[in-house]
């Protein structure tokens, strides 16, 4: 039977949603246990958080002061000293996941399943390549089974578990060769995060400066929607990086995404196909973003999004 | 000291991918092939480095066909010192590549590697971690700066959140993400000048590489299509939709 331990990806006092997203991933490989470990300096409330999750079967706290930030090189040898007792090591495929488990994957001679969007048997995955432009079915070999699982295929697992809190010492030599020194935040106030949004307002190109970016702002907080952006728009300095939807952004999944001024390249579009509903405003009556688009409207973002704002009064 | 850069021909990142009908891949024949647009970056930071007086050589690596041969030549134009072609037609998985690098990494002795964050083919994201874990040296993954000061470097990583700065001791792998420089273009003379650079040959036996276990592809098929959408002629037709689907009140 299949045992599987999920790393929770959380900042020290919040569970990331990624991480509800990868046990409904374990859920479908019918393991007789999906655990999930939390791996920080103080992690209580994150431990609280993860055993609340309908799915999951046990919490493992690794408390240490050296994990306070996820350092892929220090927390990788702590993961492999637990890793043995599982079938599945899974992490949701973020920036966090996509660092870390590639590590764990090498230091325990097994390949990786990146990107995991379906689940079709417990050694049976599908996953995107050519930024989504194909899917390949691919069967891991024998040993253990090391994933990332692509967030915006699966939905949140429910609030209403309870398992156990068990605390853990773990036994590896965590190496000094690696630092934090600090992390900035773009500090995005009070609006919802990218990749848990509901609704996501994202600019491209098209709106044309930084100072112009405020009425994408303006809409998504009149919607009570997140921020997303084009690689164009953040190349150009209009945006934080950490706003970037696309193939190598952010994969998001909300339902609703409207896209200002955001022409489609296949790149950002890789980003946004599994949204419910796509709006696209663009001048060109022949930007890619069309295709895709469940309602697309030809016109000036800055002559329609004020038409917008009035509409929803 | 000497740095290290991992180069792989892939798909023309504006090519428009076709599956092919009998679920056995993607059709590769008569399309434009590039090098890996984050490997590019790669290799502009390492002549970067090069060129602040940071590193005294630039050897750029591939793991391909003969025909990768052509991405090593517009490594060598750019201004890579030297390369290694380890030729083979097998496809490569990340981790039969990382023990690669790493045993070319022995052999050269660079104290940096820099490869691309990922491959814009495969889409897997795994080389560089990979080979940090092999070598038991640090990794910076998705890089948007590298200072390198002695034997450390500090790096800036594009993550989710924001922001974030680490310091790693050198030998190290970095990962490049896109915000890390724009590549030069290659101009003629350097393509000229390039074709004098030596391009030394290897294969994964004369490496002494066992092949890592693989990851078996099944079948390869085309993405499930959203549905075409309809153009609204206003902004009061596409409210009056939206109101509709109660995506908004």
């Amino acid at each position: 039977m299949s045992k599987v331990l999920i790393i929770a990806e959380h900042d020290g006092s919040n569970l990331n949603g990624s991480t509800a997203r990868a046990v409904t991933c374990a859920q479908g490989i019918g393991a007789e246990a999906v655990e999930v470990a939390v791996f920080a300096a103080d992690g209580n409330s994150v431990a609280e958080q993860a055993a609340a999750l309908t799915g999951v079967t046990k919490v493992l706290l690794i408390e240490n002061p050296a994990n306070a930030q996820a350092v892929a090189a220090i927390l990788a040898p702590q993961i492999e000293a637990i890793a043995k007792d599982y079938s599945h090591v899974l992490a949701p495929s973020t920036t966090f996941g996509k660092d870390l488990t590639p590590r764990i994957a090498a230091d325990l001679g097994v390949p990786q399943i990146s990107d995991i969007m379906r689940v079709e048997s417990a050694t049976v995955f599908d996953r995107p390549i050519y930024a989504g432009n194909a899917v390949t079915t691919v069967e891991a070999p024998a040993g253990i089974i090391v994933g990332t699982v692509r967030t915006a295929s699966f939905s949140v697992a429910a609030n209403g578990g309870s398992a156990a809190i068990e605390k853990r010492e773990v036994n590896a030599e965590l190496p000094t060769h690696t630092r934090f020194v600090k992390l900035e935040t773009s500090g995005g106030g009070d609006r919802p995060d990218l990749q848990a949004a509901s609704k996501v307002v994202s600019g491209g190109r098209g709106v044309g400066s930084e100072e112009n970016f405020k009425v994408i702002y303006g809409l998504a907080d009149k919607l009570g929607a997140g921020v997303g952006a084009s690689r164009a728009a953040v190349d150009a300095g209009f945006i934080p990086n950490d706003h970037q939807v696309g193939q190598t952004g952010k994969i998001i999944a909300p339902e609703l995404y409207m896209a200002f001024g955001i022409s489609g390249a296949i790149q950002h579009l890789a980003g946004i196909k599994d949204a419910g509903t796509i709006v696209a405003v663009n001048k060109d009556p022949d930007a890619p973003i069309f295709e895709v688009a469940d309602f697309g409207l030809v016109g000036d973002l800055f002559e329609v999004i004020p038409e917008l704002e009035k509409a929803l009064g | 000291m000497k740095i290290l850069v991992g180069v792989k021909r892939v798909v023309d990142y504006n090519v428009r991918i076709q599956v092919k009908a009998d679920g056995t891949g993607v059709a590769t024949d008569g399309v434009k092939m590039s090098m890996n647009p984050f490997d590019e970056i790669a290799i502009e930071e390492a002549l970067r480095l090069k060129e602040a007086g940071k590193a005294e050589e630039v050897i750029a690596v591939t793991i391909g066909p003969k025909a990768a041969q052509e991405q090593l030549r517009t490594a060598l134009a750019m201004g890579a010192d030297r390369a290694i072609h380890v030729e083979t037609d097998e496809e490569i998985q990340p981790l039969t590549g990382a023990r690669i690098f790493k045993a070319l990494a022995d052999k050269e002795a660079p104290k940096l590697i820099i490869l691309g964050k990922q491959a814009i083919d495969d889409d897997n994201s795994q080389s560089a971690q990979m080979l940090a874990a092999l070598s038991g040296w640090p990794q910076a993954t998705f890089a948007s700066e590298i200072e390198v000061e002695g034997d450390v470097a500090t790096v800036t990583r594009e993550i989710d959140a924001g922001l974030e700065t680490l310091s790693v001791d050198l030998p190290a792998v970095i990962s490049a993400d896109l915000r890390l420089n724009e590549p030069r273009y290659v101009k003629l003379p350097d393509i000229m000048k390039a074709k004098r650079k030596p391009i030394e040959t290897e294969t994964i036996e004369g490496l002494g590489i066992e092949q890592a276990a693989a990851v078996k592809v099944l079948k390869t098929s085309a993405p499930a299509a959203r549905q075409a959408g309809i153009k609204v002629e206003s902004v009061d037709e596409l409210v009056a939709a939206l109101k509709e689907k109660g995506l908004i009140k």
